[in-house]
Parts: C-alpha cells; sequence; structure tokens
C-alpha cells in the first residue's frame, strides 16, 4: 500500500532518534494509524519506567513533573512526559497548558513532551495515551511521565497504565472524610502532599496516616512524601520513594503484572473501541419497536453471531475499570 | 474516523508579558475546534520551535507586544529553517507597524494580524493554511 513508504520513512527517523518522528508517530497514535507503527516497534517496547501523576486541577501536577524530570535529567536519565488536558465537549478543541510548567526542559534533548488532549475520553488520560508511552518507551526514553488531565474522585485509568502511580493532593480541599471515599484515593503507590507551606498541610497529611492505618495492604504499602514543587523542596524525598517503589516491583516480579495489566488495558481498549464502532453502526440500522432494550440488545449481538447469555448482563463492568490495590 | 483537529502552538517570546491577546486568539482557536498548545511567557524561539517539534503542531502563532518582532519573528523563522520545519504554518500578530509587517512576511512570516483584526479572520487563516500543511503532510 502507499502508505507502507511513509511508515518506513518514518521508521527509519525513529531508528535515528530523531523527535520530528517521534512527534509525528503520536499523532498517528491519536489518528488511528499507529498499528503498523506499533506493530513493528512493539519489540523495542519494555524498558521504560512509567510514572503517572494524578490529582485534582491545579494541585500542581505540571509543577510536580518539571521538578521529577529535573530530578531525572540530574542521573542523566533521557524523560518522555505525557500531559493531558480536557477537550471540549462542544467545539471539541482543547486549550493545552501543561507546558507552561515544563519551559526549562524545551530545548533539552534528553526529554520529550507532548501535549494530549483527552477527545473525549474518560477515566483521565486520552485514547491515545497508551500508544504514546509505547512510543516513547520505543524510542529509548528512560523513564516516561504520565499526567492525568485534573480529576476528581473517579478517573482512574492510570492505575492500568503506569508501574508507579502518584496521587497528589492540596491541603485545605475537604474533610477527613474526602480522603475516606473511593476511587483515587485507593490507587496511590505513593501520596504526594503538594504545597507543603500551606497552613493545613499537616492536617492533610495526618488525615492521610490514620486513613492508611485503617487499611490492610497485603503488598506494597503507600507511601507519604511531603513536597513545595514550584521551590523543588521534597523532590529528594519523591523520587527516594519512586525508587523504592520499583524496587519493591523488581524484587517481588509484580513489574511483570504491572506490565501484563497495561497490556490487557490497551487490548481490552482497542477491542471495545471496536466493538462500540460495530455496535454503533448496527444501533444506526435498528428499526426496532414495541420490543424491551434487553430485546433488542439480543437482537443486536445475534447480529455479531454471538449470543447472549441470559443474565449476563452486569451494568458494572459496562465500563473501563481499573485495578483496585491496596484493599483486601 | 473524525479528522484529527489542527494543532497550534501558541506562543510569547522575549521580555514581553503581555499575554492578553494571546489568551484571546487562543481562546477563539480552541471554540473553533483546535488543540491548541499554550507556551506561557518569555520564551526564545529555540524553545517555540523545539515546542512545535514535539507537539507536531500544525502552525504557530506568535505574539509579540514589545517592539522586538524585527528581532524575533526571523529567529523563529530561522529555527523553523534549521529545523527542517518549513512546513509549519508561521504566524503572528501584534502592535506591528504595516511596513515591518511587510518586511517580516518577506521574511518567511505567513501571515501579520494587527490590533482590530477581526478574530474569524484569523480562525479562518489558520483553518485555511494549516488545513493545507496537513494535507501534505498527512
Amino acid at each position: 500500500m502507499a502508505h507502507q513508504e511513509a511508515i518506513d520513512a518514518l521508521l527509519r527517523d525513529f531508528a535515528a532518534r530523531k523527535p520530528r518522528a517521534l512527534a509525528r508517530a503520536i499523532s498517528w497514535g491519536e489518528s488511528g494509524r499507529a498499528a503498523e507503527l506499533i506493530r513493528r516497534l512493539y519489540a523495542k517496547t519494555g524498558s521504560a519506567l512509567t510514572i503517572g501523576l494524578t490529582g485534582p486541577p491545579g494541585v500542581g501536577k505540571s509543577t510536580l513533573s518539571s521538578a521529577l524530570v529535573r530530578k531525572a535529567r540530574s542521573f542523566g536519565k533521557t524523560v518522555g512526559v505525557v500531559s493531558v488536558d480536557p477537550s471540549s465537549p462542544f467545539s471539541h478543541g482543547a486549550l493545552l497548558g501543561d507546558r507552561i510548567r515544563l519551559t526549562e526542559h524545551f530545548t533539552d534533548e534528553g526529554v520529550f513532551i507532548r501535549s494530549m488532549a483527552s477527545r473525549g475520553h474518560l477515566g483521565g488520560l486520552a485514547g491515545a495515551t497508551a500508544d504514546a508511552v509505547l512510543l516513547m518507551d520505543a524510542f529509548g526514553l528512560d523513564v516516561v511521565l504520565i499526567e492525568t488531565v485534573g480529576v476528581g474522585q473517579s478517573e482512574i485509568e492510570i492505575a492500568e497504565l503506569a508501574h508507579t502511580v502518584l496521587v497528589a493532593l492540596q491541603p485545605g480541599s475537604g474533610d477527613s472524610i474526602q480522603v475516606l471515599k473511593a476511587g483515587i484515593m485507593e490507587i496511590a503507590d505513593i501520596f504526594v502532599v503538594n504545597k507543603a507551606d500551606h497552613p493545613m498541610a499537616n492536617q492533610l497529611r495526618r488525615e492521610i496516616r490514620s486513613m492508611m492505618e485503617m487499611l490492610n495492604f497485603p503488598g506494597w504499602i503507600p507511601e507519604l512524601v511531603t513536597t513545595q514543587a514550584l521551590a523543588g523542596e521534597g523532590i529528594d524525598d519523591l523520587w527516594g520513594a519512586i525508587e523504592r517503589h520499583v524496587a519493591y516491583l523488581n524484587e517481588t516480579g509484580e513489574i511483570e503484572e504491572k506490565r501484563r495489566q497495561a497490556f490487557l488495558h490497551q487490548v481490552r481498549q482497542l477491542a471495545l473501541g471496536r466493538l462500540e464502532r460495530r455496535l454503533d453502526a448496527e444501533l444506526s440500522q435498528d428499526r426496532s419497536h414495541g420490543v424491551d432494550p434487553y430485546a433488542a440488545a439480543d437482537r443486536i449481538l445475534d447480529a455479531f453471531g454471538g449470543s447472549p447469555e441470559a443474565g449476563g448482563d452486569d451494568v458494572r463492568t459496562a465500563r473501563p475499570r481499573a485495578t483496585v490495590k491496596g484493599l483486601t | 474516523m473524525a479528522a484529527r483537529p489542527l494543532r497550534i502552538v501558541i506562543a510569547k517570546a522575549g521580555l514581553d508579558g503581555h499575554d492578553r491577546g494571546a489568551k484571546v486568539i487562543a481562546r477563539a482557536l480552541r471554540d473553533a475546534g483546535m488543540e491548541v498548545i499554550y507556551t506561557g511567557l518569555f520564551q526564545t524561539p529555540e524553545q517555540i520551535v523545539q515546542t512545535a517539534i514535539q507537539e507536531d503542531a500544525d502552525g504557530i502563532g506568535l505574539s509579540i507586544l514589545s517592539g522586538a518582532h524585527m528581532t524575533l519573528f526571523p529567529l523563529v523563522v530561522e529555527q523553523l529553517a534549521a529545523q527542517d520545519a518549513g512546513d509549519i504554518v508561521f504566524f503572528g500578530g501584534g502592535t506591528i507597524p504595516p511596513e515591518d509587517a511587510g518586511a517580516l512576511k518577506s521574511a518567511g512570516v505567513r501571515a501579520i494580524f494587527t490590533p482590530g483584526a477581526p478574530l474569524q479572520e484569523i480562525v479562518d487563516f489558520v483553518q485555511r493554511e494549516c488545513g493545507k500543511r496537513r494535507e501534505l503532510v498527512g
């Protein structure tokens, strides 16, 4: 196919480690055209450490990212950053502003930063984030930092993609019940209390501690680190915690599970995406009326060739999931 | 499959802290369905061009209100050429006298918008020119 030449050219530039080739490849991922590319590059993946950084809007994720990039660079590690911001559900446009905190790294050849619009994807990431991570990994970047959109309480997809998940929290944003709630508080490998100069920082630390005391952790016990990212304070501690978590993953072999989980997550996403398009096509043809929704669903699935199991409809599994850790 | 939105870098360069215009443009492009990457203030031409490359941007819009336009615009054009990225549509805006705007256009800046330019005119330009670039590079 005509596309083949473009792929070969891109792969040549990619192998020569030209940033433009990586940028282009990520764009292909964003437009759903990276299948062949990923297939040919997949053998080169698997060596990058992926760190996820999530938390509510304005907590300082990008500032923390910048500090972590600086830290990783001080060890000579190359870093990729994928930073997701929301797309408008109305215009589909987006304002991607995470770079503002990362300017000091723009001309560092060992750092590649990509802003990504969520494009309607829920869960805190973009549909093409997983591709971008694979491509950065194949490009040879040592560390890939994934920064989610500013999240609420339930966007926990990052837990499926990253080896180490940092949940950044900010003091003064709610009472002690907030830290007990399900969702984002359950996915942290490391809690980061940022803005340590805030008068309520200690209170938040206490609340997280007492929340953790109530839980039973079968494996890794989440660490709690306090930072003031803007001043670069606490970043050594944070990096130390990340290293301990990575060492734990390697010693226990859990790293393989993490890789498997990220793999399955992407497979599931791709398969779901295809099924959804097929489903939408069927739905647009559907003229049934006078039947109940269950019967209509049966009829559509029959058209897929698979006979649906009676009573198999579980709305709880109908959404993307994330593995819940820290609970037994 | 829906077309991938155009991606535009909006930048402020040099010692120029007046970013209201840049933000208005960023917002207008966003509302026209584009993905706008805002670099923040005080960028060097190198930083701007590296950003556009890593973001695989279709265009760069540079806002300058400091009077340094005759220095900064050509430096960005130079950087784009040096990085073999001349396909990226480079346009600008700010308080730029007509005679300077003419000189900048002959130096490789695709369009210069001055105060009072209708937003729709800017959006149309970006959509048309960056759309052409997208068709070429895919």
